[in-house]
């Protein structure tokens, strides 16, 4: 960060990630415009494998459409979204805070899942399988998935993602409407998917979910990447961009 | 009042003597309503589906004309059907009118539009809660739509149980091309229209008796599977295994 000089470097940021990691997605001064209003401005950042980036903002700053440009669900109107020269683009996968299943079995889900990520037939009972006993769920394959529990119906789509083994994970606040004991199976899972050498990219409001999960902090503001930093420094800087600084403060207030 | 009761008790020996001429009646009814829903929910739901995810100039256009359709009189329908039918119409030499196959297809052409409707803003609804899920599984738009249709099966059964309620209960359309021909293209409605005009009373109340009933089987089934697409669906449990 140091030596770019400030127009090169729209965030303060810092690299959490080994630099020899391999790069797998970036955004080159993206922009997304609804309208009238502008939900995403001038974002450049690129994601490696074994980043967990935590994704903090308040309400309304962009994380989900951040997370929506990045997945390649929504096109940025201004700027670039990146896959790396040569070799296979990386498969993603994407949690949402209330997880979709369709009116059909657990099986049944995670089968649809992979096959719509282009999953081979054979290969597919061996996956379904592996991902059920990933989450502990094996006991309930038969089941009408919307029959399941919040957390399990969570974890289920923890495991429709485990499925097709992607290189990134991007997770819509995951836990949000979680009781506790939900929250920390699925926070477990997530971490255990991160050791397994997924990229994870998260957004939430918890900072305290965001410091056990994450390397990697992005702070947005109305639509800006205010900071990019590894989680420490994210926490202990004190060169902080105020606007985080002020939202630091007020989610941590006891600091 | 003394000729309805009595009119009324013959109707219910009919049905309770499972009369040949009535049941005939009833057979045909439901062979060419059923017919005709099963070849409707062909094109609608393809129709409403994609209707649901197409972009193109003029879609609402489109989804204002297909609103409107749903309240298509069946007389209209009817008249449509048999200019084209008819001897001298672009399809006159397909020899159909005053056939069954003709019923069916005036039948068809009436049920589409509220099939497509009612797929159209099902599958719409469904989007709005799972499509950016099912695009980030990399389902396509029309795939994801075609899925919400299996994903919401017990609504769409219920659309076209509604549609055969329109179907069998219409009497406009299949009068006009189906010609009420005893034996041929008699069917429920058009046969209660002719006896009730012939002063046969008790035959046309048993055939009313008897289309209320298949209506309110309909009604209760689709009733039915609301409540339970409302509770969890066991329905594929085991199937999926």
């Amino acid at each position: 960060m140091s030596g770019l000089p400030p127009h090169m470097a729209p965030a303060l940021a810092g690299s959490a990630a080994q630099p020899a990691a391999p790069l797998l997605l970036a955004l080159q001064q993206a922009g997304v415009q609804f309208g009238a209003q502008a939900a995403l401005r001038d974002i450049t950042l690129q994601i490696h494998r074994g980043d967990r980036i935590a994704l903090v903002g308040a309400n309304g700053s962009g994380k989900t459409t951040l997370l929506r440009l990045l997945n390649g669900l929504l096109p940025p109107t201004s700027g670039q979204r990146l896959l790396p020269a040569g070799g296979r683009p990386p498969i993603t996968a994407m949690l949402f805070q209330r997880p979709f299943l369709l009116h059909f079995s657990v099986r049944r889900n995670l089968q649809l899942a992979l096959w719509l990520a282009g999953v081979p037939a054979a290969e597919r009972a061996a996956r379904v399988d592996g991902a059920l006993q990933r989450v502990g769920l094996q006991a309930k394959a038969a089941l009408p998935a919307r029959s399941l529990s919040g957390g399990q119906q969570q974890r289920l789509a923890l495991a429709r993602a485990w499925a097709v083994q992607p290189d990134i994970l991007f997770l819509d606040e995951p836990t949000a409407s979680l009781d506790p004991s939900a929250k920390r199976e699925v926070e477990q899972l997530i971490d255990d998917f991160g050791q397994a050498g997924m990229a994870l990219v998260m957004s939430t409001h918890n900072l305290g979910q965001a410091r056990r999960l994450a390397n990697r902090m992005l702070y947005l503001d109305a639509g800006r990447l205010l900071a990019d930093l590894p989680v420490d420094d994210f926490f202990h800087r004190t060169d902080l961009p105020p606007e985080a600084a002020q939202f630091l403060k007020g989610e941590l207030p006891w600091t | 009042m003394n000729a309805f009761s009595e009119s009324v008790s013959v109707a219910l020996n009919l049905i309770a003597q499972a009369d040949a001429a009535l049941w005939q009646i009833v057979a045909l009814s439901l062979r060419v309503s059923t017919t005709a829903c099963a070849l409707g929910a062909g094109f609608g739901l393809l129709l409403g589906a994609w209707l649901a995810v197409a972009r193109f100039p003029g879609h609402a256009v489109v989804v204002g004309v297909l609103n409107t359709l749903l309240a298509l009189p069946s007389v209209v329908v009817g008249l449509v059907v048999y200019l084209l039918l008819s001897r001298s119409g672009p399809l006159g030499s397909w020899g159909i009118l005053f056939t069954p196959t003709a019923m069916v297809i005036a039948q068809s052409i009436l049920v589409v539009p509220l099939i497509a409707a009612l797929t159209r803003q099902l599958v719409t609804d469904a989007l709005r809660e799972g499509g950016d899920e099912l695009a980030a599984m990399g389902a396509g738009r029309l795939l994801s739509a075609l899925l919400l249709l299996a994903h919401a099966r017990l609504a769409v059964l219920t659309v076209l149980l509604t549609a055969f309620g329109r179907a069998v209960a219409e009497v406009g359309a299949v009068m006009i091309v189906g010609g009420n021909i005893d034996g041929v293209t008699r069917v429920m409605t058009t046969a209660i229209a002719l006896e009730t005009s012939k002063g046969d009373l008790p035959l046309a109340l048993a055939l009313g008796i008897v289309l209320l009933g298949v209506v309110a089987v309909i009604n209760l089934a689709a009733g039915l599977l609301q409540r339970r697409g409302q509770a969890a669906l066991p329905l594929t449990a085991g199937a999926a295994a």
